[in-house]
């Protein structure tokens, strides 16, 4: 065979292999984005969906919606709390599963599978199930709630309830994106060098100070790593607050859910989907670039320890 | 007294005895080197010196004070890691500021000493890099300016230059001589490579199964081996062994079974009958086609059975009739010649009776 067929057969090789998920990706993710993109610029129709695109000679091309997102701020505002809500979540996430995973990924190897597929355990059964039992945890005859009350009695305290508050909305972030969070700095940490620790610790580092100088920054790239599959899914979640949250618990996964199902409004449920998108790709790509700039990763780090 | 008395020292983990009743005492600005196989507890010694172990029995101390109850980030000792251990995301000013800023030099200090000590080891200019922006050997000199900064009691490595390439490690070798001769700070030096042993070390204890075999000076260690393990581990060595036959004033005679009778020079006592060991070294040993008639020396017949072309030297391995495989060294000096025997070739293996070293067993 000639080298100019060697190179053909390869490219076709390549395009066998690459072509069944680009096709998937364009069908099923680039036109539905790109027609919600076309959407946002819309107007509604009558009795839901678009307005016809041509009308008396003229395209249905406008800003209205756009402009509509900035004039009212309860949009903004119900962004800026799910921001929020996502940001707590990550936080939580953080504080919760980093000594999780440090413990993990120092316990002896034999034990490492087992408690890993505990940490993924939750995915076995349906997401939704899951949230729908913490309505049994947190409801109000529940042996939870009725020892927090119990004990808030005993202060002279009106009862509080757990379900159908923030409370809830962010005890149920937390649980579920726990995982999301454990798995990424398990991959990390469990691939640092204890010879740095015993380097450290021979300088004359003490527990404290061979954490933060050396664990934490080296554990960096998974934390980012774990914040971004934590921080984005969060932004948009609506059903936790549906079935957990109370009124004022409504995010912005929510509003968009309601304008397509509820408001029909699809213009502005496109806007709604959009800003959203941009903000989760503009956070995640500022915390790429954090990431790029200041650490290094964990295969440089192992390459300059072996 | 010396700096450093290890005293009684042992080390198990489960059932086994990696560090077993260990005694030494290393003086102040000595090159003190722990060698053996890998196994004989060497490392386990050191780390148990940084403190990274705890001995199940006898301890360890510094001028006369006792360490046990310092962990390692409080001990006066630093030690070199086998993998240099550099912090990834610190560039080498960094690494070299962290046991600085570790033991609270105030830190206008700081760049100053950092200084010196990298213009110590010779990378004065490389302070900005990242370690993996750095070659084999300049992470390994980071790795000691990073020790040597704080100006501690005791060096400790751990076979620091195993991870460079041949001609490297030469080069590092007598930097290293060169740099401990210069901070005059007490090295202790574990390595499983006899030759970086004796070209660097004051004195020398080879370990085996997690014992001291032998404790002495390298010429000591190479010349007069006082066990058969020894002998072995270090270089190449002959190892003749039988019954003693006889003993005549300062001769014993040895009836080696392959061999036949070989005469040592030895004030040993040893009784007739027990076993006795001769250990020689290939150097030692002439081969020729004939040996010049009588000669007093112990001499056999054999025939070059494998021969080992290096170049400088040729290693010839002789069988003879009895089955002995005799290794016998020979440079290739004489002018005009490259080689002077081929395999099949019946020679003649000679030695002095004084040339090697008895062993009692």
């Amino acid at each position: 065979m000639s080298s100019a067929s060697v190179r053909r057969s390869a490219r076709v090789g390549r395009w066998l292999v690459s072509g069944p998920p680009l096709l998937y990706l364009v069908v099923f993710f680039a036109v539905p984005s790109l027609i919600m993109v076309l959407a946002s610029f819309r107007t509604p129709g009558e009795f839901g969906g678009l307005a016809p695109f041509i009308e008396d000679g003229k395209l249905d091309l406008n800003l209205e919606s756009y402009a509509r997102f900035f004039s009212e701020t309860i949009y903004a505002a119900i962004f800026l709390k799910s921001v929020w809500y996502a940001l707590a979540t990550t936080l939580f996430c953080l504080a919760l599963a980093y000594p999780l995973a440090a413990l993990i990924a120092r316990s002896p190897k034999r034990y490492r599978d087992l408690l890993l597929l505990l940490v993924i355990l939750p995915f076995w059964s349906n997401f939704l199930i899951r949230v729908y039992a913490w309505m049994i945890i947190l409801g109000p005859n529940a042996a939870l709630a009725r020892s927090v009350n119990g004990v808030l009695g005993l202060f002279g305290h009106e009862p509080v309830p757990l379900l159908f508050s923030s409370f809830a909305v962010l005890v149920c972030l937390v649980y579920v994106h726990l995982p999301f969070m454990v798995l990424p700095l398990y991959a990390n940490l469990e691939k640092h060098d204890q010879a740095l620790l015993d380097a450290a610790q021979d300088l004359g580092a003490n527990a404290w100070q061979r954490f933060w100088r050396i664990t934490f920054p080296l554990s960096l790239p998974g934390v980012f790593a774990g914040s971004a599959l934590v921080f984005i899914p969060a932004l948009g979640i609506f059903a936790i607050p549906d079935i957990l949250g109370g009124p004022e618990d409504s995010l912005i996964g929510n509003v968009i859910k309601q304008q397509f199902l509820e408001t029909r409004d699809w213009p502005f449920g496109s806007v709604l989907s959009i800003v959203l998108t941009v903000a989760a790709l503009a956070i995640a790509g500022f915390a790429a670039w954090v990431a790029r700039r200041n650490l290094v990763t964990p295969s440089s780090a192992r390459e300059a320890s072996a | 007294m010396p700096l450093l008395e290890i005293q009684n020292v042992t080390r198990r983990f489960g059932a086994f005895t990696a560090v077993d009743n260990v005694s030494i005492g290393i003086e102040a600005g000595e090159f003190f080197t722990l060698l053996g196989p890998s196994g004989c507890g060497k490392t386990t010694l050191l780390r148990t010196i940084a403190g990274f172990e705890t001995p199940d029995g006898g301890s360890i101390l510094l001028n006369g004070e006792d360490l046990a109850d310092r962990p390692p980030e409080r001990r006066p000792t630093r030690m070199v890691f086998q993998s240099y251990a550099l912090f990834p995301h610190m560039t080498v000013e960094g690494n070299v500021a962290f046991p600085l800023q570790m033991s609270n030099v105030p830190s206008s200090e700081i760049p100053g000493k950092v200084r010196e000590a990298l213009e110590d080891v010779r990378l004065t200019g490389f302070g900005k890099r990242y370690p993996h922006e750095l070659s084999g050997g300049q992470k390994q000199r980071v790795a000691i300016g990073r020790a040597l900064v704080t100006h501690p009691k005791v060096l400790l490595l751990d076979e620091p230059l195993a991870a460079l390439d041949a001609k490297l490690r030469e080069e590092m070798q007598l930097e290293l001589i060169n740099l401990q001769k210069e901070v005059g700070i007490t090295f202790v030096y574990v390595t499983h490579d006899q030759t970086e042993a004796l070209a660097l070390s004051h004195r020398i204890a080879v370990m085996n199964k997690g014992r001291v075999e032998q404790l002495d000076e390298p010429s000591k260690i190479y010349g007069f081996p006082r066990t058969r393990f020894v002998a072995d581990f270090i270089g190449h060595c002959n190892i003749f062994s039988g019954p003693v036959k006889d003993r005549d004033g300062g001769l014993v005679t040895l009836e080696v079974p392959q061999l036949g009778p070989v005469r040592i020079a030895t004030e040993s006592n040893l009784a007739l009958g027990s076993a006795g060991s001769l250990a020689l070294r290939p150097e030692k040993i002439r081969i020729q086609a004939h040996a010049p008639e009588g000669t007093p020396d112990n001499r056999y017949r054999g025939t070059v059975a494998e021969l080992l072309y290096m170049g400088d030297v040729t290693v010839y391995k002789v069988a003879t009739p009895g089955g002995m495989r005799v290794e016998a060294l020979l440079a290739n000096s004489q002018s005009g010649r490259a080689k002077f025997f081929e395999v099949g070739d019946a020679v003649e293996v000679s030695w002095p009776v004084d040339a090697g070293h008895f062993i009692a067993e």
